[in-house]
């Protein structure tokens, strides 16, 4: 077990040095959450009622996507990892008395918690003293908090699994950029990136809700705001759970075939 | 003891003609092509022995030092080191064994080579105080020195080979495989890093498996030369011996071109 939290450990360690980066990615995150919510602004105005969340959860809503966007970011990927089943680099990682699935998970999570510590508080921080109904209320109840908590832990297990979903693929196609672009591009409009799941027509968001994307920061936001509470958010918990598990023993048996069927690039 | 008997591997590869048309009939049916890396390979390397192991580009050697470290599993064949199977008893026997391979890198690009030993001391298992006794002494013999505390994107190839030598060694393994480990260096490196596999494998007696095209490394260290080709073994002996079949004349990359030639490989 050691070997693996040490892995978490360098690997947050290396994400904690990119502060400029951290810099340049918290403005982008307040223009852009500004933006979002002047244009909302606008549909509320029109019709207040068309809108199945009030405009203070959906500045809430906004507001935390943009606090953890690092943490269920799904266009960025490890470009080392990448980088090394293109090389064949990861040929040393073969030879090492540890579970590659269990390494690059532990990457993966550790990125995105390095990244989302470096830029999370500043943005909750003004959030929070912006005046109603632009900044981001306090949790529907104190059982939400912990709910939300929870539901944001199986969150970032789901997206990290797809994401090592990604990885393993590559080794069949060696460059990810198609499988990248595909996996962004639907993954950000059915997990709620675009506009929250709530938003859609009813009969499409029936199926999306169940779909693992809406697993990753639809259920935590709702759950916060109080737009899933009880039972339902009961439900979308152990929804969550189980995409997890079922994404990570795929992503090991799709690695662990992948492996066993490559051929190393590079001699 | 290193042990392969007879052991296969063959690959499929995809194969096109140039040009448009076949470029759009490969998209509906593909023609393979059977490659045979390793066409039955048969050697025993004794505790403590330093071999060379040499041939073409293509040979297999590469191929070779894949089964052993357990990366690759062969069609058939057997193959154990200090008794067990490489691909069988993965986790066991990668923890005894240690690999350079001189392309690629293991040391983490962004932090410094420091921690990318300690993350090594975790993933081996490697208890604390011994650990520390073995980076002193990996330290001294390869002059790491302040080496440590660089991030290693910022050292030199002949800085960094030094190291990612020292981080294959930081578990002590009883067996060293060595691919292309002075590739690209300059010549005071190379001397280094030949004078400390030689004092590797005469003070802690560590078998050294070695593949190079410099034959200068195999001169320096190896009593012992395997010739590649073709996926099989091709000769088996001293290099002294092999050099009595050649004119005095020869310089040691002309003999090899020569024995390349004979061997039509």
């Amino acid at each position: 077990m050691k070997k693996y939290v040490s892995f978490f450990r360098i690997r947050f360690l290396t994400g904690l040095q990119y502060r400029a980066a951290a810099w340049a990615g918290l403005s982008t995150q307040f223009v852009w959450g500004t933006m979002l919510l002047l244009m909302f602004r606008a549909f509320y105005r029109a019709d207040t009622s068309a809108f199945p969340m009030t405009f203070e959860q959906l500045s809430s809503y906004i507001w935390l996507q943009q606090a953890l966007l690092a943490l269920f970011i799904t266009w960025s990927f490890d470009e080392d990892l990448f980088e090394s089943i293109r090389s064949g680099s990861v040929a040393y990682e073969l030879c090492r008395p540890a579970d590659l699935f269990g390494m690059w998970m532990c990457r993966t999570v550790a990125t995105r918690l390095s990244r989302t510590a470096l830029r999370c508080l500043p943005v909750l921080i003004v959030a929070a003293v912006l005046p109603r109904p632009w900044g981001i209320s306090p949790p529907a109840s104190p059982l939400a908090l912990l709910a939300f908590l929870v539901s944001v832990l199986l969150g970032l297990l789901v997206i990290s699994a797809m994401g090592m979903l990604v990885y393993a693929l590559t080794f069949y196609t060696i460059s990810p950029v198609g499988l990248r672009t595909i996996f962004a591009s639907a993954a950000e409009f059915l997990s709620g990136g675009f506009i929250p799941l709530p938003f859609l027509p009813d009969s499409i968001r029936r199926v999306v809700d169940m779909l693992p994307f809406a697993s990753v920061q639809n259920t935590p936001l709702l759950i916060y705001g109080g737009f899933l509470s009880g039972q339902e958010a009961l439900f979308r918990i152990a929804l969550q759970a189980a995409w997890a598990l079922a994404l990570i023993l795929a992503g090991r048996l799709i690695l662990l075939r992948a492996i066993r069927h490559v051929v190393l690039q590079g001699g | 003891m290193i042990v392969m008997q007879d052991v296969r591997k063959t690959f499929r590869v995809t194969r096109r003609k140039a040009g448009m048309r076949a470029a759009l009939g490969s998209l509906f049916s593909r023609e393979y092509d059977t490659v045979r890396a390793l066409d039955g390979v048969s050697f025993t390397i004794p505790d403590g022995e330093i071999v060379g192991y040499i041939g073409p580009n293509g040979a297999g050697k590469s191929s070779t030092i894949k089964v052993l470290c357990g990366i690759l599993t062969p069609d058939s064949g057997v193959c154990t080191v200090d008794g067990l199977c490489p691909w069988r008893d993965r986790r066991r026997h990668v923890g005894r064994i240690g690999v350079v391979f001189g392309q690629r890198s293991q040391l983490w690009w962004d932090v410094p080579v420091g921690d990318s030993f300690e993350l090594l001391r975790d993933i081996y298992s490697v208890p604390a105080d011994r650990f520390s006794r073995t980076k002193a002494d990996l330290c001294e013999l390869l002059d790491l020195g302040d080496l440590l505390r660089t991030p290693a994107r910022q050292l030199s190839l002949g800085q960094r080979m030094r190291c990612e030598i020292a981080a294959s060694l930081l578990h002590e393994p009883r067996v060293l495989f060595l691919d292309e480990p002075t590739i690209g260096l300059d010549a005071v490196s190379k001397l280094a890093v030949r004078e400390f596999i030689r004092r590797l494998s005469r003070e802690k007696g560590t078998t050294v498996l070695l593949t190079t095209h410099d034959m200068q490394d195999i001169d320096a260290l190896a009593g012992r030369v395997l010739l590649l080709g073709h996926g099989r073994v091709l000769y088996d002996g001293t290099l002294a011996a092999l050099r009595t079949r050649f004119d005095a004349g020869h310089t040691l990359d002309e003999m090899v071109v020569s024995l390349y030639q004979e061997y039509r490989i």
